[in-house]
């Protein structure tokens, strides 16, 4: 991991753990595989502490464990995963498309499972079941059967996948019989276990229960421990569900080119990509550079309905896609009327170069992006040749290139034309590579991200006294309430905090959503970034 | 290395080949870059929609409910003055022996220093030597940085039962492998 990436770790882990799992989880990424006794050493805490912070990670999918390098006679060691971790800042984005495609059910169900790392089915349906009733109106409540529909559904699209099985340390697992521990570099993916997506059968009938607003803690304790002595009852015990990142990740990159060919060309183009894209989930797999050949009849048949576009129409729609120079869509043959594939990883370096493009462009102004777009296409320009095919005069050209040379988003290239390299007779070019600078500016969102983050801890910690004192304020105006005050009580509470109070309170709030909704919107960057440059790592 | 010019710049490269002239050299460094740069273009302003503020609202709750899952580790908190309580309660923790740290030791302020040979004085009777890193990782804030668990306690006990002999326990010296790790195969020769 770069040293950005392992700050925003960091910072990530100690958002949502603590700061002891972030001490463990930073020194882990930093030392690579360590065995819980050198762990403990290197971080000065207690054992107990480090062995917890250890089953926090390994809950979540972070942390692997495995036969070291002593082999199976020696002490288990420790691996971090460290994408795992940067998954963290994404969250927000899978539970909200989880409610988009799934409804409320669905929302809570990868929430619940998102927060835990992983649970078993029936655990995770009384959980939902439990809070979709206390949001319900008085006297309904929510049947166990629904969430489990939405979290079949889930499973069957993929979306939800079983945990891989693990041997323990000491006991054989169901398949063989004396395993070793897996290599701890070499962790089971969980697709290559055969029943990955099949649905236990368990016996789970029954509806959510209201909680009583007044014992909310102990109820929540109380469930929690009642759900886990009523597992066994269910059938499904030892099987844990986590939520499949890479689904979603699949559905985030076929959501960025829909849009994209909507905002280049039409809508009824984007929903000829869209049905094309939904053709071809299943049978495509998670790398592939382009989808599976489709024919034009099978997409005229499987065009949504309410788009009825006459057969020609759609032909001609077709050739406009593949005629386009972003070439998301390309014709591989002639049979059933057109044999079309939608191309994916270059989509993706397509979208990633409009990316750098627009980056360039807010930063440096529309003609340091004319010249950077220039050198994108044509590759190597020596500085007469940029200035002229830009069409920017000299001295503006010059200054241009410099800045961007120097915030090395364009490189250099010498060409000896005599092998003592001497500068009288050697040719200078500028060039951009699109992989390296997509990098570059990978690092960079990764600090953007960590100064956010920085700065609302900040913002936070210089308004605690403020914030501690209106959260007092408000729960006295909450029992005030609740035991039926009268108007003039609670308008002398309420008084309580000063109208300047009021005002710094409001600009520190609004000041928060600002940090909070910038870490989602870079983190949409991040990811056509990150799907870029392992698309072009998968094509090796 | 200013070539033959004797006092004129000559520059070992043809600077017409790159644009550039005699006068028009950019500006040299003055310093480091300032922390917060002027900016010619004003960001592009954040997307602002239902669906980001839907996603917002998501991230901030998630946020707060992080805190009161059970994932999220507290390091251990102050109990009371041992002063005043039975030493008996006061639990063990199982240090890792580490080497002395002085640049550690002169960081620690002076109250702390009172409580770490307040600390000292009652550990030379319990025969192990307190580590003063310990402090500093629990973050020196708390006024009773001591180390406290229900479980370790037990493990106190565990220990004290082993040691129904007539040996003085502080003849002996913990090495770096008693107690911590006894869950691991001990691959360590112990001498």
């Amino acid at each position: 991991m770069t040293a950005q990436e392992v700050r925003l770790s960091g910072l990530l882990l100690q958002e949502h753990f603590g700061d002891v799992v972030e001490k463990v989880g930073t020194r882990l990424i930093r030392s690579g595989v360590l065995t819980l006794r050198a762990l403990a050493y290197e971080t000065k805490l207690p054992l107990d502490l480090v062995k917890k912070s250890l089953c926090v990670l390994m809950q979540h999918g972070m942390c692997l464990f495995g036969a070291g390098r002593r082999g199976p006679a020696g002490p288990v060691e420790y691996r971090i995963i460290s994408e795992r971790i940067l998954h963290m800042l994404r969250y927000p984005r899978y539970i909200y498309t989880a409610k988009s495609l799934y409804g409320d059910t669905g929302e809570l169900i990868v929430e619940e499972i998102l927060q835990r790392g992983q649970m078993t089915m029936s655990s995770t349906v009384k959980t939902v079941a439990d809070r979709l009733t206390h949001n319900m109106p008085e006297g309904q409540s929510m049947d166990y059967s629904e969430v489990v529909s939405a979290f079949s559904r889930l499973v069957e699209t993929h979306f939800l996948q079983r945990c891989p099985p693990t041997a323990s340390a000491g006991s054989s697992s169901s398949g063989a019989v004396n395993t070793p521990l897996p290599a701890v570099k070499q962790p089971t993916e969980p697709e290559e276990h055969p029943e990955c997506y099949k649905l236990p059968y368990i016996n789970l009938t029954g509806q959510g229960k209201r909680r009583r607003s007044s014992e909310d803690g102990e109820a929540d304790q109380r469930a929690a421990k009642k759900a886990k002595t009523d597992d066994s009852e269910c059938g499904d015990e030892g099987i844990y569900w986590q939520v499949n990142f890479q689904r979603f990740h699949l559905h985030f990159r076929d959501q960025a080119i829909i849009s994209a060919v909507s905002c280049k060309l039409d809508q009824t183009s984007s929903e000829i990509v869209r049905t094309m894209l939904r053709m071809s989930e299943v049978t495509t797999p998670a790398h592939a550079a382009f989808t599976q050949a489709l024919s034009a009849n099978e997409i005229f048949r499987a065009l949504p309905s309410s788009y009825n576009i006459a057969r020609p129409i759609l032909d001609q729609y077709l050739t406009l896609l593949v005629d386009d120079p972003m070439e998301f869509v390309g014709k591989t043959g002639d049979s059933g009327g057109g044999m079309y594939v939608v191309n994916l990883h270059r989509a993706l370096a397509n979208l990633a170069r409009a990316t750098l493009e627009s980056v360039v462009q807010e930063r440096f102004g529309s003609r340091s992006a004319r010249i950077f777009r220039l050198l994108l296409r044509k590759r190597h320009l020596e500085q007469k040749q940029v200035e002229d095919f830009a069409m920017v005069p000299a001295k503006e050209a010059k200054d241009m290139l410099y800045t961007l040379l120097s915030e090395n988003l364009v490189q250099l290239q010498e060409i000896p034309k005599t092998p003592d390299y001497a500068p009288s007779r050697t040719f200078y070019l500028y060039t951009v590579n699109q992989l390296p600078t997509a990098r570059l500016l990978l690092q960079h969102c990764y600090k953007t991200v960590g100064n956010l983050i920085e700065r609302r801890l900040y913002e936070t910690k210089e308004n605690k006294r403020l914030l501690e004192k209106s959260q007092r304020i408000e729960a006295i105006l909450a029992s005030l309430q609740a035991t039926g005050a009268e108007a003039a009580q609670l308008t002398e509470v309420e008084e309580m905090i000063t109208a300047p109070e009021r005002q710094q309170l409001e600009s520190l709030r609004h000041h928060i959503n600002k940090l909070d909704s910038s870490e989602n919107q870079v983190d949409e960057t991040i990811f056509l970034l990150e799907s870029y440059i392992n698309s072009t790592q998968a094509a090796r | 290395m200013a070539g033959k010019g004797r006092g004129i710049a000559a520059f070992t490269f043809n600077i017409e080949a790159l644009g550039l002239t005699r006068g028009s050299m950019p500006e040299t460094q003055r310093g480091p870059t300032p922390l917060f740069p002027q900016i010619e273009y004003k960001p592009v302003p954040l997307k602002a929609g239902e669906d980001e503020d839907y996603m917002r609202a998501l991230k901030q709750e998630m946020r707060g409910r992080m805190k009161d899952l059970p994932f999220n580790i507290k390091p251990h908190a102050g109990k009371g003055d041992w002063n005043r309580l039975p030493k008996e309660l006061k639990p063990q923790k199982k240090i890792i022996r580490k080497k002395k740290d002085t640049t550690k030791n002169a960081k620690i302020s002076s109250k702390d220093k009172e409580e770490v040979l307040n600390k000292l004085d009652e550990l030379e009777k319990k025969g192990d030597v307190k580590s003063d890193e310990e402090d500093e990782a629990k973050g020196g804030k708390k006024e009773d940085e001591e180390e406290g668990e229900e479980e370790e306690i037990e493990g106190e006990y565990d220990e004290e039962l082993e040691e129904e002999n007539d040996y003085i326990a502080n003849y002996f010296e913990d090495g770096d492998d008693y107690g911590g790790g006894s869950d691991d195969n001990m691959d360590e020769a112990t001498y």
